[in-house]
């Protein structure tokens, strides 16, 4: 328990001073069975070279997009990330998750945030982007809880194709605020907004959904915000960031808020995290806008500068009011996503999402035709992932794929009991016609 | 300090003005002044009803944000448009052209729970 650096007389002096004679006599209300683990029988202790050998083949046991070619997505994709991004967010300049408590002496990172807000406007077409939140999903929430602060409203219609990951912490967020959440209907796996002027009523704040949705089919928006502005309530649109070097963006559906998943752009997937969230929304709404907003401007010689706009009226002065509480951004993860786009650019960013939409459409044409499998939502539009129905559980599958090489895609049993031996496959850029041809000869087998 | 004798006040700054069924609200003065600059005022909705002591708007100024409470219950029936292009119009005339909102009164009798001039004077001297 020496995990303080306290000596053995502070410890006595601490313990007289609570009036208990041993630090078990502290703890004496906690179960037996818990203090137990307490003191753990470890092995003998290893050398560095040691724990080096052993930590390292336990590594090497995992399977991730490095030892495999991936078709796992599901909100996380194996995008290609060109290694100029980890060298240049490694630089000690930048090395950092963090806006710095005296913002304004960090020019740098500054500008590379204003230049993030930047690109992510011309990406969605929207006028204001934040500093960035955690990730996808707590950028959606936010955008929910922004739309209740703008329109005095408590109750949300809710796409059941979003992310279900995203749609829980949505709920979360929602649950604690005493906000509803309503369901839309959905129909061959896109929302049904049918009657959704009907289902708008004077309670609701905003219409969220999200497109490509977590089936990977692009929701037809078009005259959704018409429909949702005149019942002034917001629409809020999730969007995959690649995607939108080829579809509709946010601003020309007309959305009043944006958010997305940033992984796809630069940064790894790791697991599950750190990621990025990217939040946007209209001009209007720029003091109800969660988080932080750098600003450019010019100094008292005239020079350009870069400084911290909102925040300390919100975080510092209105505080428990303020509209979030979110203190911090991604600000590495932003930086990595700057990067990307910047060595991407615009022509570089429709490449691999045409390559996404051709790699994808070419592998699901492929399987529509293999005896035992079907693509349950054929003749549905889908940018870089789909659904398809296999013969066999797809665990057994997914364990045939892996001992190949390859990871195979989501297991939508997991989510609901209909879903069971559906799979949802992602086929980005990085997939090279031969890997794509293996894969498809090991579906063949089942 | 200017106290016009003809107006209402709360301990939180706000006046206001009754004009027959309506009142005309406004922050004083001395809330201008120690405000300083301001640079941008939140203002309430039309057609929005609320309570006495409700928050119906914020006011930013370079170093601070104040939120104004209504002093009055009601509906609120306009507002200041002239703001939201020239927030200082709160600090040139704060009881004239910077005015903020009207509020059709749900109770006239909630005006004898406002401070006479004479006792807001004393608060802020």
């Amino acid at each position: 328990m020496h995990f303080i650096p306290n000596t053995s007389e502070t410890e006595r002096e601490i313990l007289a001073t609570l009036g208990v004679d041993s630090f078990n006599d502290l703890i004496a209300n906690i179960p037996e069975r818990y203090r137990k683990l307490c003191s753990i029988d470890l092995p003998p202790v290893l050398s560095e070279i040691e724990i080096a050998r052993t930590v390292g083949a336990l590594a090497a046991k995992n399977a991730n997009s490095d030892t495999q070619a991936s078709f796992l997505g599901g909100g996380s994709y194996d995008h290609f990330i060109p290694a100029a991004v980890d060298f240049l967010i490694s630089r000690s300049e930048f090395y950092t998750a963090y806006t710095p408590y005296q913002p304004e002496v960090s020019q740098g990172t500054l500008q590379a945030i204003y230049e993030y807000q930047s690109q992510i406007c011309h990406l969605t077409d929207l006028d204001v982007a934040n500093a960035s939140l955690y990730d996808g999903a707590t950028a959606l929430a936010e955008a929910a809880i922004m739309a209740n602060a703008i329109t005095n409203r408590n109750k949300f219609l809710v796409s059941p194709l979003i992310n279900p990951l995203a749609r829980q912490v949505l709920g979360t967020y929602l649950k604690a605020r005493n906000l509803e959440m309503v369901d839309l209907p959905e129909k061959n796996g896109r929302t049904d907004f049918a009657d959704l002027s009907e289902k708008i009523d004077e309670q609701t704040a905003a219409v969220l959904v999200q497109s490509p949705n977590f089936l990977g089919i692009i929701e037809d928006l078009n005259g959704i915000a018409e429909t949702v502005h005149a019942k002034n309530a917001l629409l809020a649109i999730s969007v995959d960031p690649i995607s939108l070097a080829i579809l509709k963006t946010p601003g020309e559906l007309g959305a009043d808020v944006a958010v997305a998943e940033g992984q796809p752009l630069g940064i790894h997937q790791t697991f599950g995290g750190p990621y990025l969230g990217i939040f946007t929304a209209r001009r209007q709404f720029i003091r109800n806008i969660p988080g932080r907003i750098v600003g450019q401007t010019v100094d008292v010689d005239g020079k350009r500068g870069y400084v911290l706009v909102l925040q300390t009226r919100e975080q510092h002065i209105r505080r428990e009011k303020a509209t979030s509480n979110i203190c911090t951004n991604e600000g590495l993860m932003a930086l990595a996503a700057t990067i990307y786009l910047a060595l991407m650019g615009k022509t570089g960013l429709r490449k691999v999402a045409e390559l996404c939409l051709n790699n994808s459409h070419y592998l699901a044409q492929k399987i529509a035709g293999l005896p035992g499998y079907s693509l349950p939502f054929a003749g549905q539009p889908f940018f870089k992932e789909f659904v398809i129905k296999t013969p066999r559980p797809v665990r057994e599958i997914a364990q045939a794929t892996l001992t190949e090489g390859f990871l195979s895609g989501v297991d939508l049993g997991h989510y609901r009991p209909e879903w069971e031996n559906l799979m949802l496959i992602a086929v980005t850029e990085k997939r090279s016609q031969q890997e794509i041809d293996a894969f498809f000869k090991i579906l063949a087998k089942f | 300090m200017n106290v016009p004798a003809d107006l209402k006040y709360t301990k939180d700054h706000e006046w206001a003005r009754v004009e027959g069924a309506v009142a005309v609200v406004g922050i004083t003065e001395y809330a201008q002044s120690q405000l300083g600059d301001v640079v941008y005022i939140e203002l309430p909705k039309v057609g929005d009803v609320i309570s006495r002591g409700d928050v119906i708007g914020t006011i930013e100024a370079v170093k601070t944000v104040a939120d104004i409470y209504s002093p009055l219950s009601g509906e609120i029936v306009a507002v200041n448009a002239a703001l939201k292009d020239a927030s200082e119009l709160v600090n040139k005339d704060p009881f004239g052209e910077g005015w903020i909102t009207n509020i059709k009164l749900a109770d006239p009798a909630e005006l004898n729970t406002l401070l006479e001039p004479s006792d807001y004077e004393k608060l802020i001297s």
